[in-house]
């Protein structure tokens, strides 16, 4: 009886989440229509808010006591003037003219030789061929200098970070109660898009190396703190169990079997650490870090496509120099596990050929200065500089009809939509979608980070960020269906697709501008489609992942009922793949937002060029913080959405 | 310090849990069965008031089916797993108020423990394995490697001194485990499960390594297993536990002739008796109409080994210890235990 009766209740009182978010949906269109344009809190690139001025006046007030308020003087300079020695230390090692030397103390040939020893040693021949090959490349590209700039940061934050993380990492491994209190705030880390990190730091550290520096070591820093704490928590319980008994103290435990038994797990942290850092160095060119990405951001800025291309390359290719060889010997440590003793003579042999070779690129000059009549670098650029012109004006057939068809049939409408909505309709629907997808705490937060948008006063250039962010993230995720499922159903296509997908992943964010910025020029879709390429990894992984999860016997009792092939996707595998389609969303979600507002650079306009230009204008600066925060406030709004909208933390 | 037994255990309890203390203190709780006091309280109790005393030399097994507690009450023992309440006496040590030095010490230099799992270290060769004992409690390398030597001989581990574990059968594995914990020369080995991972005919040999160690060394033991005839080859008496609880103690024959209850009849409804049972528990006394010129045997005779005898003779054997006639055991009585397994109760 009770249970008909509830049965009943359900079937009349619910209609189903999706038929209410589509009402919803609805109901802001037939609203907008009479409402457009009232109350939608424009402001325009010049204009100030009161909290800009402020925000620009506390810039002001730190700025005239950094030298004299004890908080600065023993702490925060203190910070800066030891990450700056570091760096600059590192810098005179291998990139800049030092200790009264016209070069530095360490030419080419010593840093290539060095680097190419350390990579055969640590992971074999084929990596250190590939290192040697690499950094020559750089030379003969003719950004030698530039190069060693990013590659003495990048070494700088990973030290500091690994020195700090690896221990913090150890701890969490070992603390259930330090795990719980990190494991959120990693969480949230990992959410922020890299440039938000960059604003509030230089108000602390000032533009340069040691704010670059410090941004990056944050933001490189949570995989070691991670990978760390997973290894050492993965550890078999048998083995810790064992060297307990035989009466292990503390620190015997862990240097005996903790740590030599996740030592896999750990070199992985430093891989994943690296490859953070070195995306963050360039991305960090912003706020006036020395190197490549400066490179690159100047010529986007002057849409120059052939030397952001090749200084794009170059970071490309030093992302992939770092990555293999990391890689490789992590692989090195996880299979072996063991010290390798058969090589001693050798490793004496070449390590001498290092030093020798070291030795003359401090004392000689030509194996310090690469040689200049050598270089490509102007061929590639200029290679480049035909093909953008080529594919401007013989593509643009194609690559406009692409780029107006999303423009006219996607962006603009939402655009318009969320941009000349009033305000409160906006925020009213968010809260509305909200409440209906979660629980109370989702409503709570949604309506705090409207609340708070509206009062960073940039409302109306988040609603174009978002706008593109939402456009992006669809697409991301209709690649991400497609090429997911296939590559979840097709064993073969796995192997093809799985290996480019995972060298995408290592690449810094801002080299996927330059090709697209060279396709489609300075556009808000040039963002887009960049954010696209740069999430759509992540999200195609997750959905194989998925539909490759399903037990067999679900997927062969379909099969056995008949289903065909499209059948088995939408009524099996696509369903049962929920929670990690809902995962991939979340994920692309947040690398879109971060790439879209990196699109700031390339014309996308909106948040992303609010903070682009609070770094480089004074009386911008405080508007520039503001978009920061107005970013975080996207992104959290958003992922506590999508989050809440996913079958296993949904409310029923 | 008593030569009686050397370890002591009284009322143990081990409770996994929230504000877990209050079990064991309180009578009501300490009533309820595993599940009602996991609906009450959220609290698995893993043993139960156990108490049972260890004599010096003997081979003592805990047995009983999964989930029952052993793993749990064995590392009470060694405290790598705190008990709630109970006291458990070491060599006349109550090792439960050891401070944290103390336990160390008695780890490194009294009692060791071989893993259901191994728990070898991956990246160590066998001998840095067995030597890893020594090497945390101090010894000079020298004297590592020379004591690691001898153990890995006594096990017959010779010539893989250099392999890694991964390049050894599990079996072999176990033997480094069982080195390992002879290495630092232990009063007591603990043996958790240990070849339970095993396959059955290089357990009967582990099985009989142990044996033969056992006559070598001489070392107290105490024994883990889910295993009946694994019990009944190795222990000299043997611990029935079921739930947390210890349901019987006492030697092989005592189970087999005189099981507890039911969920002891069941466990040792399957051991062939003849094996078991000694002549004690089928003889009968001497009826008047007996002719008692036969042969002698004593009351520890297995019943297999006596089978011969007894139907050979053609009259009653006696059953005589220290010349006093204790019953008589004919055909018939033999018969029974040997043809029906269910009989004798
Ligand atoms: N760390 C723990 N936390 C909570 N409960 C535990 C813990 N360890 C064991 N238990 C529980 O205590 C009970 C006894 O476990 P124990 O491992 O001692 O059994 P066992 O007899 O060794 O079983 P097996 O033959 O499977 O090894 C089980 O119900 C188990 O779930
Ligand atoms: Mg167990």
């Amino acid at each position: 009886m009770a249970t008909t009766t509830v049965g009943l209740q359900r079937t009349w009182r619910r209609p189903g989440k999706p038929v209410l978010v589509a009402a919803v949906l609805l109901a802001w269109v037939l609203i907008w229509v009479p409402a457009r344009g009232v109350h939608t809190l424009g402001l325009s690139p010049a204009d100030l808010t009161p909290l800009h001025h402020w925000l620009n006046d506390v810039n002001d007030t730190v700025g005239a006591n950094r030298d004299s308020s004890p908080f600065f003087l023993y702490f925060f300079n203190e910070i800066r003037a030891a990450v700056d020695s570091l760096v600059t230390f590192l810098q005179d090692l291998i990139a800049q003219p030092s200790y009264g030397r016209p070069v530095p103390v360490l030419g080419w040939l010593g840093v290539v030789a060095v680097v190419a020893y350390v990579s055969w040693v640590f992971a074999g021949w084929k990596p250190a061929l590939l290192a040697a090959a690499g950094f020559v490349f750089f030379g003969l590209q003719g950004l030698w200098e530039e190069s060693m700039d990013t590659l003495a940061l990048t070494l700088g934050a990973v030290v500091i970070s690994l020195l700090i993380g690896i221990p913090l990492g150890i701890w969490a491994g070992l603390s259930d109660r330090f795990h719980k209190l990190v494991t959120p705030v990693l969480d949230f880390m990992q959410t922020m898009p890299t440039f938000v990190y960059l604003a509030p730091l230089t108000l602390l550290f000032l533009i340069g190396p040691a704010s670059a520096t410090i941004a990056t070591l944050i933001y490189a820093m949570p995989p070691a703190i991670r990978l760390t704490a997973h290894g050492i928590r993965s550890v078999p319980r048998s083995a810790v169990e064992a060297s307990e008994s035989l009466g292990a103290t503390g620190r015997q435990k862990l240097t005996g079997v903790l740590l030599p038994l996740s030592k896999g797990t750990i070199v992985l942290g430093v891989n994943q650490t690296i490859m953070a850092a070195l995306s963050m160095v360039t991305i960090a060119a912003l706020i006036d870090a020395p190197g490549l990405g400066k490179t690159v951001i100047k010529a986007l800025q002057t849409l120059d496509v052939g030397t952001a291309f090749n200084a794009g390359l170059a970071i490309v290719v030093m992302a992939v120099v770092l990555d293999r060889v990391t890689t490789a010997a992590g692989n090195r440590v996880r299979q072996t596990g063991r010290a390798a003793r058969f090589r001693r003579p050798l490793l004496a042999v070449f390590g001498v050929v290092a030093a020798v070779c070291a030795y003359l690129s401090h004392t000689y000059y030509w194996a310090a200065e690469f040689p200049d009549d050598v270089t490509i670098g102007g061929t590639l650029a200029k290679s480049a500089d035909s093909v953008a012109l080529w594919a401007q004006q013989d593509l643009s057939t194609a690559t406009e009809a692409i780029k107006n068809a999303i423009t006219y049939a996607l962006l603009n409408p939402l655009e318009a939509l969320l941009v000349e909505s009033p305000w409160w309709l906006v925020g009213a629907v968010a809260v509305l979608l909200a409440a209906l997808l979660g629980t109370v705490r989702s409503v709570i937060t949604t309506a705090a980070c409207v609340a708070l948008l509206i009062g960073t006063g940039l409302w109306q250039d988040s609603m174009t960020t978002l706008a593109m962010t939402i456009v992006a993230t669809a697409m991301v995720m209709l690649l991400g269906v497609a090429v997911g499922v296939w590559m979840g159903r097709n064993r073969f296509a796995d192997r093809i697709i799985r290996p480019v997908l995972d060298a995408g992943q290592t690449m810094p964010a801002f080299v996927y501008l330059v090709p697209f910025l060279a396709l489609f020029s300075a556009t808000r879709f040039t963002a887009i489609v960049a954010a696209v390429v740069f999430a759509a990894p992540v999200a195609i992984k997750i959905v194989a992942d998925g539909v490759r999860a399903i037990p067999a016997a679900t997927a062969e009792s379909a099969t056995a009922a008949g289903s065909s092939a499209w059948q088995m996707i939408t009524k099996v595998q696509l369903p049962m793949a929920r929670p990690s389609l809902t995962l991939a969303a979340n994920q692309g979600l947040i690398y879109v937002l971060s790439m879209v507002v990196v699109g700031g650079l390339v014309g996308a306009g909106a948040l992303g060029y609010d903070v682009v230009a609070g770094f480089s204008q004074g009386q911008l600066y405080g508007k520039g913080l503001a978009a920061g925060a107005a970013i975080v406030l996207l992104g959290i709004m958003l992922d506590r959405i999508a989050r809440a909208s996913s079958p296993s933390k949904g409310s029923n | 310090m008593s030569t009686e037994t050397v370890i002591s255990v009284r009322d143990l309890w081990k409770v996994f849990g929230h504000k877990a203390d209050r079990v064991p203190r309180s009578d009501e709780l300490k009533a309820l069965t595993r599940r009602e006091l996991i609906e009450r309280t959220g609290c698995t109790a893993a043993v139960r008031e156990v108490s049972f005393d260890v004599a010096p030399g003997e081979v003592f097994v805990v047995m009983g089916l999964s989930g029952s507690g052993k793993s749990t009450l064995v590392r009470c023992l060694t405290r790598l797993v705190e008990p709630t309440a109970g006291q458990v006496v070491f060599e006349g040590e109550d090792i439960l108020g050891a401070g944290k030095r103390r336990l160390r010490d008695l780890r490194r230099h009294k009692f060791s423990m071989v893993f259901q799992n191994f728990g070898l270290l991956p990246y160590r060769q066998v001998i840095d394995n067995v030597a890893y004992g020594l090497e945390i409690r101090g010894a000079s390398k020298a004297e590592r490697l020379r004591r690691a030597r001898e153990v890995i001989d006594l096990v017959g581990l010779e010539g893989y001194e250099h392999s890694y574990p991964d390049q050894l059968s599990g079996g072999m594995q176990q033997r480094v485990g069982l080195a390992r914990a002879l290495a630092v020369d232990p009063d007591v080995l603990y043996f958790d499960e240990p070849f339970s991972a095993l396959d059955p005919l290089i357990r009967r040999d582990m099985q009989n390594e142990v044996i033969r160690l056992h006559r070598e060394v001489g070392k107290t033991m105490v024994f883990i297993t889910h295993d009946l005839n694994e019990a009944l080859r190795l222990g000299d008496r043997i611990l029935i536990m079921r739930d947390g609880r210890q349901v019987q103690c006492g030697t092989g024959d005592e189970l087999v002739g005189a099981p507890a209850d039911d969920y002891v009849r069941d466990f040792v409804r399957d051991v062939p008796r003849a094996s078991v049972l000694t002549l004690r528990w089928v003889m009968r006394q001497p009826r008047p109409d007996d002719v008692l010129d036969g042969p002698e045997l004593g009351p520890e005779v297995v019943i297999r080994d006596a089978v011969r005898t007894v139907l050979a003779a053609d009259r009653p054997v006696k059953v005589v210890r220290d010349g006093t006639l204790l019953g008589v055991v004919t055909a018939e009585e033999i018969l029974t235990v040997v043809t029906d397994v269910e009989a004798v109760a």
